[in-house]
């Protein structure tokens, strides 16, 4: 798979990394981007905060509900303890537990993950064990919390030279997924695990089935597309997926102007009307001799090479 | 991407009319069509494993679960060389990706890893990191000394141990009396559960960050271990300076011996991920770290559990209970945890480990 030579999946090439599997399939993983990382976090966090919120907003209504009926202090004093312990476990529970137990589900990710696209997954290819999962989350308060205390903190003079080296040295756990190429995060280390794109895509319907693609002519005005050796000689892979694309986005300013390129590098007059079946039809045998030269390892990135 | 007419001709709900594989123009095509069956069954069964609804899984979909995994791997290692349909190989990349993880995925739900955990998992991970256990041991008697013999020294040093709002009536000069007083019997429970819960909350949040700060090479999880003991040290030195040891032992150790225990190995655990990450031997930095990184993932929810018993100790055997059924406890709580970590779970000799 040297073939990744399109500019607009670079990027992402960066990011790649083959995971070979007990069986000896390289799978190919994507590492999340730090972005989707940073907003998977906002949206848990944010989850986490209206959750709290909403709970202490209900504790309190019923605990003032209490004071309101009962008369004696000494009747509700034991309920108001009650309400008291639960809201600490409570959030002990949702801090603590919330990453933990959504990453040991069967999809490996929190709510915000899922959003994000993303999912946690062993770095060396073997399974997620529940005490990764714990050891990667345990390390989430001096990632996150300290390092903020600490800059919170530290320019009001406060707490003097020791603060400002505080505030530096936990911002180095802070920014740990900036120092490495897979972006991990101090937990992800010392867990051995990583995050990565859990792409869900659906199967689209084979183009060479249906319309022009299939006839070589036209449904619309007869009209048959046959296209010469030179003519089908000047695309490479890049652009016929990036034909593909536009067939199955299918809107109509696209296609005409894709189909005017086209006409226009091949030296065609462009007509109108026809481009679905002309685009179909030069895209089913631009695919074809691009696989058979396949079949025969040679392959062609793109235009240019 | 939006592909309307394809969208309702391979729609979910409808049945997928037998694909007409002599109809594609193209050799990838044919490929591809005289395959989907089987992909399409595949994802189906991933994306109910996906959910969690393993009830609704046939004994056949179960069964065939590895052989559709294995047909769509090597499905894709065809299509990478043999077609340039990027939206299937996509798919595919997506598909054999999602199989996998359900293939290899964790095959025990919570429960069943909390049962393996509880029944020796716990034990031995706290066996392996025996030497961190005695390092972070050493440290604590070194800081409880070193706490006591300073403000031996020197009054002064007991303010900087121990900070105003714990000492509250426990200062320097203070009578017996008030010492005494410190150590009463509550009368009744009320209030109580609420201080345990606090106490557990906060106590775990120390051990969370004790283990945590181990990553920096074990030095910030010994550094606050030698701190928490040297004010252990200066009050220790209170009482015993008012002829009041027998009484202050009791009153920690009811829940001292499980808490004290459980910050030990807390900073112990982290220590074994620091020393693992500066002394990795054969193996590499990241390997030791995450091996070291999940042993120490177990001793901490040991730590958790032990710290919610502690917290319980603390708030109603303590405040309710006199000298003698305090130093009880507190002994027979230090013999089970001693048993359990130590003695308990080991694999007979000639196991396979």
């Amino acid at each position: 798979m040297s073939v990744q030579a399109a500019p607009h999946l670079a990027h992402r090439a960066r990011r790649r990394r083959d995971v070979v599997t007990p069986e000896g399939i390289a799978l190919p993983f994507t590492v999340a981007s730090r972005s989707a990382r940073a907003g998977a976090l906002l949206i848990d966090l944010t989850l986490i905060f209206v959750t709290s919120v909403v709970v202490t907003l209900a504790l309190i209504w019923i605990a003032g509900g209490l004071f309101r009926t009962g008369g004696v202090a000494g009747d509700t004093s034991g309920a108001i303890e009650f309400i008291a312990v639960f809201w600490t476990l409570f959030w002990f529970l949702l801090w603590n537990g919330y990453f933990m137990i959504m990453e040991m589900g069967p999809r490996g990710a929190t709510f915000g993950k899922r959003a994000a696209g993303i999912r946690v997954a062993s770095r060396e290819g073997g399974r997620l064990t529940p005490e990764a999962v714990v050891a990667r989350n345990l390390l989430r308060d001096i990632e996150l919390f300290l390092p903020f205390v600490f800059l919170m903190s530290a320019p009001s003079g406060e707490t003097g030279a020791a603060g400002i080296a505080a505030a530096a040295w936990f911002l180095v756990f802070l920014l740990f997924p900036f120092f490495n190429r897979d972006a991990l995060r101090a937990g992800d280390l010392i867990a051995g695990t990583w995050v990565v794109e859990a792409p869900r895509a659906a199967l689209a319907g084979a183009l060479s089935t249906e319309g022009a693609a299939r006839e070589g002519a036209s449904a619309l005005t007869g009209a048959e597309y046959r296209f010469g050796e030179a003519e089908l000689a000047i695309y490479g892979e890049y652009e016929l997926q990036t034909l593909e694309r536009v067939l199955r986005d299918g809107r109509p300013e696209a296609l005409e102007s894709v189909h005017q390129a086209i006409c226009r590098k091949i030296g065609w007059n462009p007509g109108s009307g026809d481009e679905r079946a002309f685009l179909e039809a030069f895209y089913a045998q631009l695919r074809a001799r691009l696989e058979s030269d396949m079949r025969f390892g040679k392959r062609k990135a793109d235009k240019f090479s | 991407m939006k592909a309307p007419i394809l969208k309702t001709l391979f729609g979910k709900a409808e049945v997928a009319p037998p694909p007409d594989i002599e109809a594609a123009a193209l050799r990838s095509d044919r490929f591809r069509l005289e395959r989907e069956h089987d992909w399409r069954r595949l994802e189906d069964i991933v994306a109910r494993m996906e959910k969690g609804r393993l009830r609704g899984l046939s004994d056949e979909d179960v069964l065939a679960l590895p052989a559709l995994y294995r047909t769509a791997a090597s499905s894709l290692a065809v299509a990478r060389e043999t077609s340039l349909d990027a939206a299937t190989l996509e798919y595919l990349d997506s598909l054999v990706q999602r199989a996998w993880f359900q293939v290899y995925g964790p095959r025990q739900g919570f429960v069943a890893w909390l049962r393996g955990f509880l029944g020796g998992g716990l034990s031995r991970a706290i066996r392996a990191i025996w030497l961190d256990i005695c390092i972070a041991l050493a440290v604590t008697v070194a800081g409880t000394i070193t706490g006591w013999l300073l403000v031996a020294q020197d009054r002064e040093w007991y303010y900087a141990f121990v900070p105003a709002q714990l000492a509250d009536t426990r200062v320097p000069g203070a009578s017996r009396e008030v010492l005494l007083e410190s150590l009463q019997v509550e009368k009744d429970a009320q209030g109580l559960s609420a201080f345990a819960a606090f106490l557990f909350s906060n106590n775990a949040g120390v051990a969370i960050l004790a283990f945590a700060l181990g990553f920096a090479f074990g030095i910030p999880s010994l550094m606050l271990l030698i701190h928490n003991m040297a004010m252990l040290g200066a009050i220790l030195w209170l009482y015993a300076d008012a002829g009041l040891t027998l009484e202050f032992a009791a009153w920690l150790s009811v829940h001292g011996t499980t808490e004290l225990f459980a910050i030990l190995l807390a900073g112990a655990a982290g220590m074994h991920i620091g020393r693992s990450m500066a002394f990795p031997g054969n193996r590499s930095i990241l390997a030791a770290a995450a091996e070291s990184g999940r042993r120490g993932a177990q001793v901490m929810v040991g730590v958790v559990l032990m710290l919610v018993a502690a917290a319980l100790l603390e708030a109603f055997p303590r405040q309710l209970l006199g000298m003698e059924g305090r130093l009880i406890i507190g002994c027979v709580m230090l013999l089970f945890w001693l048993a359990y970590f130590f003695a308990f779970g080991r694999e007979r000799k000639g196991d396979p480990a």
